[in-house]
């Protein structure tokens, strides 16, 4: 009943940080046009897509704080974090929807993507971050939408995978 | 725990306004946070991490950075084209090295000329584009004597400014950030203003502002830097680019120009940042050469060796 299962949270934090190095040591150097992939809203969407709303936001809470800390993060702390605890939870909401369609996972992430980048864009702007204009929200959201559902591709379902291995009630073999 | 309870929903506000009261408390303005502490203890905990990590990716981005730079010369792809593809891997491993042994020398040779004395690191983290700021980590740190607020160089020009500092790794602030304002004096008429970064979008184009309205500037010019008040965070005279394309007549209250800085923001690997300011301002000594002439530089290299166990 209290859902803080130690196997999972441990899997949840491994995923956050695994995933925070990959995307700042190595996809961000990809020559890309436009956005990142964002390999950190991938687990927070796959755990919260397996777990639930709770699950969702308490992960997206977590993983939004290490991308708010972690170098090279040069703007205020909680920014991420509130965005990604709102897209945890909002993403578990649609767990049930899952076993309907293959599509939905997708369908979430892509909504996950756009979301965060304009959310995060919203916040930053009400901040006067003289980063954010509407030059750069035009130039990162397409890119951030496709990156983010091809690697969804791959990554949600092994996330997926991997957090049933770690259900309380399913078998651990 | 698995459905949307009452409980998850309180658990929701409660994050959330966790998350405003952080952002709230960190933004400042000017000096620093209440939350530096915890921002620098983060640092010393995943610093390693992406050190470790940028050394498990490093083979496969520096597949990508080859492969992404034979590119560049159409030449030279179609050649190796016509090659076997062990003959090709093996130029893509040379060519490496030597880009690797390049930007060394050009690093020893922008210190020696500056006498500045610099610290090498190398990049290894650079932040998510979501994050929409321009900033990188270099595995270097306190431990090697990097602080915030000193100079970042490599051997074509200005990269940017130390933001902050962690145990074994530093964060930042490239030139192209908005948010960086860098005080120039043009090499041609001792003009003085300002640069302010635009993104690397236009490929990484700055924009220069100069404080008297009268003043003369045209395409080509050459900029270095101006020099900060006790040399923090920028020290004098680092190469910081060419005038690309100048705005407005003059006459207007300010005058503005485009600038194409010489440090390509896209592939930045081997840094240098700089610890000991030069006794005496360089003036224009650090400026590449210009293309006609032949100078014969006495190069005095001051550069710090990189300390035990800085990696």
């Amino acid at each position: 009943m209290t859902g803080l299962y130690a196997p999972r949270v441990a899997l949840a934090a491994l995923l956050v940080v695994v995933a925070l190095a990959l995307q700042v040591t190595l996809l961000s150097r990809l020559p890309l046009p436009g956005a990142t992939p964002d390999l950190v809203l991938l687990v927070v969407v796959g755990l919260a897509l397996s777990g639930g709303p709770a699950a969702g936001l308490l992960t997206g809470f977590g993983a939004g704080l290490a991308v708010d800390l972690a170098p090279p993060a040069d703007h205020q702390i909680g920014r991420w974090a509130f965005v990604l605890t709102l897209v945890g939870y909002l993403a578990g909401l649609a767990r049930a929807e899952t076993r309907r369609s293959a599509f939905v996972p997708l369908a979430v992430v892509a909504a996950a993507g756009a979301g965060s980048v304009l959310l995060y864009a919203a916040l930053g702007a009400l901040l006067e971050d003289p980063n954010i204009t509407w030059a750069a929200v035009n130039r990162l959201l397409p890119t951030a939408v496709v990156y983010d559902v091809v690697l969804s591709a791959f990554a949600v379902p092994a996330i997926i995978a991997l957090a049933k291995r770690t259900e309380p009630d399913g078998s651990p073999r | 725990m698995n459905r949307d309870t009452r409980r998850s929903r309180v658990l929701l506000a409660l994050l959330l306004v966790t998350s405003v009261v952080l952002v709230v408390i960190d933004n400042r303005s000017e000096g620093s946070s209440p939350l530096d502490g915890l921002r620098s203890a983060a640092a010393a905990v995943f610093g390693p991490v992406e050190q470790v990590a940028a050394a498990i990716a490093s083979p496969v981005s520096d597949a990508v950075d080859s492969v992404s730079r034979l590119g560049e010369d159409g030449d030279e792809l179609d050649r190796l084209r016509k090659r076997n593809e062990e003959l090709t891997r093996r130029l893509r491993t040379s060519e490496l090295d030597r880009q690797r042994a390049a930007e060394l020398d050009g690093l020893l040779r922008v210190a020696g000329a500056g006498r500045y004395e610099v610290v090498p690191a190398r990049v290894i983290a650079i932040g998510a584009a979501q994050t929409f700021s321009w900033t990188v980590t270099i595995d270097a740190g306190t431990r090697d004597g990097i602080h915030p607020d000193m100079t970042v160089l490599n051997g074509d020009g200005l990269v940017g400014r130390v933001k902050t500092a962690g145990p074994s790794t530093a964060t930042v602030l490239l030139a192209v950030d908005p948010d960086s304002s860098v005080g120039v004096r043009l090499e041609s008429s001792m003009e003085v203003g300002f640069t302010t970064g635009q993104g690397i979008e236009d490929d990484g184009a700055l924009d220069l502002r100069l404080l008297d309205g009268q003043s003369t500037v045209a395409r080509g010019d050459r900029m270095v830097t101006f020099g900060s008040q006790g040399d923090t965070p920028y020290v004098p005279g680092v190469p910081v680019g060419v005038v690309r394309s100048v705005q407005g007549s003059p006459g207007s209250q300010t005058r503005t120009a485009v600038v194409a800085p010489y440090v390509d923001f896209t592939s930045l690997d081997l840094v240098g940042v700089v610890v000991q300011p030069p006794r005496t301002d360089p003036r224009d000594a650090v400026l590449p050469p210009k293309p006609s002439t032949t100078p014969q530089p006495t190069v005095t290299v001051t550069v710090a060796p990189p300390q035990e166990g800085s990696r």
